[in-house]
């Protein structure tokens, strides 16, 4: 990774003229170029990018005048930042206390099997991605799964791998017309 | 804006409210909704809509968690001079068939011709047909099948003060909170009492840190206010990390403004101008929330240069955790509203005395704030009157597992966990048998069943092994083998130990490894003693409560379910007995 001549050019926009990193400069503005607004950026880039780039975390490291080792030290600390685009489709398993002892174990195998992917990987075909979370609070409803940003209680393996199995050959169609 | 004119506000959406003729409350906290409460609420206007009444005959108001989360979508009917009527599972079409049952429809409009109607809406012709059908003693039969009764164990064994307000107002709504008393103790505290006698309220009214430790909050506050310096500051502790517990995220999603009151009232005993929210990434219905109502609460002038019109002066912000389990000890909390990594440090000196910044720093969970505003208005004898000797108050449990009801409660302390199980939860499904209640989460322990009758506070929990916890209560039955489940939470201390110290770092995997070794049946006993002494050891020599307190889920379960590690031990054959 080159070097970033660090805290040279605070305030300036990022050179590639993408839209996305306003939000960013939005962030560091509303902190007044604070570093200790580091976490409060990062959550920012990352919702607005869906995933940190070493690029953002350079460009982070520069407008804040925080080191770049800092930033990636802080970036890599927090389980919510992520280093890879998700794929097309995402399927999260919450895997708490409540949910364990309802069997979410056994909803992350099926869906590892099935994709030959471990939580927390995507396909190669970047159609899928499965995903593990703590616990989502809805221990009542346990097993818990989001499957493309909708939560729905007490799932069951084949249920759940049937909707994205279904999901994710949409998307194969889609993507290749010719052999339908 | 003073007092007199935020207490007409209230009045004034009180008025409002008791216009209505009936209002239809629908719960849309995050369980209700994965049930699939949005459809629900949706459906109960449009039924509302169709029956084309007065406007003051009926009102869909979204409201917050209702406890019952397994019964979900919840729906509560509340009519003039009637008892208010709760309905569970309540799909879309039970919602119409509750409108149409509780909602004069208004006939005249029948001259349309029904077929002119677009199929995608409901007509006062569809409503006058759903309650033609539940003139069918079928019908009215099914639906009756969804009214849960106020009676029952799950409701009449609660005692409700940090969840007095949710599931009855719009937690969108300050007016609606004013008109249920709310920044009333805000207002006597500024009025009316020194910021020593806050605190000492307080401290006689026997609350204790609702995060797990229990440390007295009237003690903390007190070091505080007697810290001499320019900048104090207050922080709320919403990084509820424990999977299985979610009882801050909903006083913070359906009651906001309980939370910020406490938290001004915090501020003012201790003398501190600024604080900050700080509350876990993965809540973002609470996050919103929160900000709204500090929008909201600048904007009535109960945030800002001048409370409530007096002198004292308070500003809150959110800071947003980004998934650390770690940062939910006090110091690495800390760290991480500095945007550090959050790692916990050595303590003494306590925030207390060298916080944020290094300026003296109250921290106190979102359930201990929430208690706050109860207590002043009620006063600290009535507090202490509830609970034991030495727990005094309430607690609120997320309670989840193998149990036929299953959501959010608040029982008074001392209160047993055979009234817990048995009675409000209705006990376990099917015909399996109670195995052990796990409290505290990862820091936690399991509860066998001979224990069932110990009373819940800190000091019984902390004798069994456990911990109170921040209130994640899980019931576990026959099913789930006790070395398997000891090595769920180990697996979670694996990832969620920041590193900064070795015992916690390196003997959490030393553990994890054992009892995989123990789960492959690989082990000999000399397994069983290398597992106890290495547990121990993590137990006392790490640096922060995260490393301190994993092994008690081995610990205890090791304890009570001895047999089933011995189980799982290769029985002494020649190989296996340890060289010595």
């Amino acid at each position: 990774m080159t070097t970033p001549q660090s805290n040279n050019n605070p305030g300036k926009e990022h050179p590639s003229g993408d839209e996305r990193y306003k939000a960013i400069d939005l962030t560091i503005k509303k902190f007044k170029f604070e570093k200790d607004a580091l976490l409060e950026v990062l959550n920012s880039a990352q919702e607005t990018f869906g995933y940190l780039t070493r690029d953002l975390l350079i460009y982070i490291s520069s407008q804040l005048g925080v080191p770049l080792s800092q930033v990636y030290g802080v970036a890599t600390f927090y389980h919510m930042f992520t280093f890879d685009p998700l794929g097309e489709h995402n399927c999260i398993v919450c895997t708490g206390t409540a949910c364990h002892v309802k069997g979410s174990e056994r909803i992350v195998s099926a869906l590892s099997d099935e994709f030959e992917i471990l939580a927390g990987e995507t396909t190669d075909d970047g159609l899928f991605s499965l995903t593990n979370a703590r616990c989502l609070g809805s221990c009542g409803l346990a097993p818990v799964v989001v499957l493309n940003g909708q939560v729905s209680g007490k799932e069951t393996p084949e249920a759940v791998v049937r909707q994205v199995r279904e999901l994710v050959s949409l998307s194969k169609d889609r993507a290749q017309p010719e052999a339908a | 804006m003073n007092n007199a004119k935020l207490k007409s506000l209230g009045q004034k959406e009180l008025e409002k409210q008791e216009k209505y003729e009936r209002r239809i409350f629908c719960c849309t906290s995050t369980a209700c909704l994965s049930a699939g409460a949005g459809p629900t609420h949706t459906s109960l206007k449009q039924a509302v809509d169709a029956c084309k009444c007065d406007e003051h005959e009926a009102e869909v108001v979204q409201t917050g968690c209702m406890g019952l989360c397994s019964r979900g979508p919840l729906v509560r009917v509340e009519a003039k001079k009637q008892d208010p009527v709760l309905y569970g599972d309540v799909s879309t079409e039970i919602a119409q068939q509750i409108i149409a049952r509780h909602v004069p429809i208004k006939s005249q409009e029948l001259d349309v011709d029904p077929d002119e109607d677009d199929d995608e809406t409901l007509s006062p012709h569809d409503m006058l047909q759903f309650r033609a059908s539940l003139r069918q003693a079928k019908t009215k039969e099914q639906l009756d099948r969804h009214i849960i009764s106020p009676d029952i164990p799950f409701f009449a064994k609660q005692v409700k003060v940090v969840l007095t307000e949710t599931g009855h107002i719009n937690p969108d709504s300050l007016e609606d909170y004013l008109a249920h008393g709310g920044y009333q103790a805000l207002a006597h505290v500024l009025d009316e009492m020194t910021p020593e006698q806050v605190c000492d309220e307080i401290l006689d009214s026997g609350l204790r840190g609702r995060g797990g430790a229990g440390f007295p909050t009237g003690l903390k506050w007190n070091l505080v206010r007697k810290e001499e310096s320019e900048r104090k500051f207050v922080i709320v502790n919403g990084d509820e990390g424990d999977p299985g517990a979610y009882m801050d995220r909903t006083v913070m999603e359906d009651d906001p403004h309980r939370v910020l009151e406490g938290m001004i009232i915090c501020a003012y005993a201790v003398g501190a101008s600024y604080g900050y929210l700080y509350i876990r990434g993965e809540y973002p219905i609470a996050i919103d929330r929160i900000r709204r109502s500090i929008r909201t609460a600048r904007r009535r002038g109960i945030l800002g240069r001048s409370v409530m019109g007096t002198d004292f002066s308070f500003m809150a912000d959110v800071r947003i955790g980004a998934g650390a389990f770690v940062c939910g000890e006090e110091t690495a909390l800390i760290h991480s509203v500095e945007g550090k990594r959050g790692m916990p440090r050595m303590r003494p000196p306590y925030p207390s005395e060298s916080g944020l910044w290094e300026v003296p720093t109250v921290i106190n969970n979102v359930e201990t704030m929430g208690n706050v505003p109860s207590i002043i208005n009620k006063g600290a004898e009535w507090y202490a009157g509830i609970g034991t000797e030495k727990s005094k108050g309430t607690k609120v449990f997320a309670l989840a597992g193998q149990l036929r009801n299953t959501g959010l409660i608040e029982v008074p302390m001392g209160i047993t966990l055979r009234e817990i199980v048995y009675d409000i939860g209705d006990g376990i499904p099917g015909d399996r048998e109670f195995k052990a209640a796990q409290t505290g989460g990862p820091s936690g322990g399991c509860i066998p069943a001979e224990y069932l009758d110990t009373p819940v506070d800190y000091e019984s929990l902390t004798a069994l092994g456990s911990i109170m916890g921040s209130g994640g209560l899980v019931i576990i039955d026959e099913t789930t083998s006790m070395p398997e489940f000891a090595r769920f939470f180990m697996d979670f201390c694996v990832d969620e130990s920041c590193g900064k110290c070795i015992p916690c770092r390196v003997g959490t995997v030393q553990i994890r490894k054992l009892l995989d070794k123990i789960l492959a049946g690989e082990s000999t006993p000399d397994d069983m003693e290398k597992l106890k002494s290495v547990c121990e050891l993590v137990k006392s020599t790490s640096l922060c409560g995260l490393g301190q307190s994993a092994p008690n889920p081995v610990m205890s379960t090791l304890n009570f379910f001895r047999h089933e590690y011995d189980s799982l031990i290769q029985p002494d054959t020649v190989e296996n007995v340890p060289v010595e």
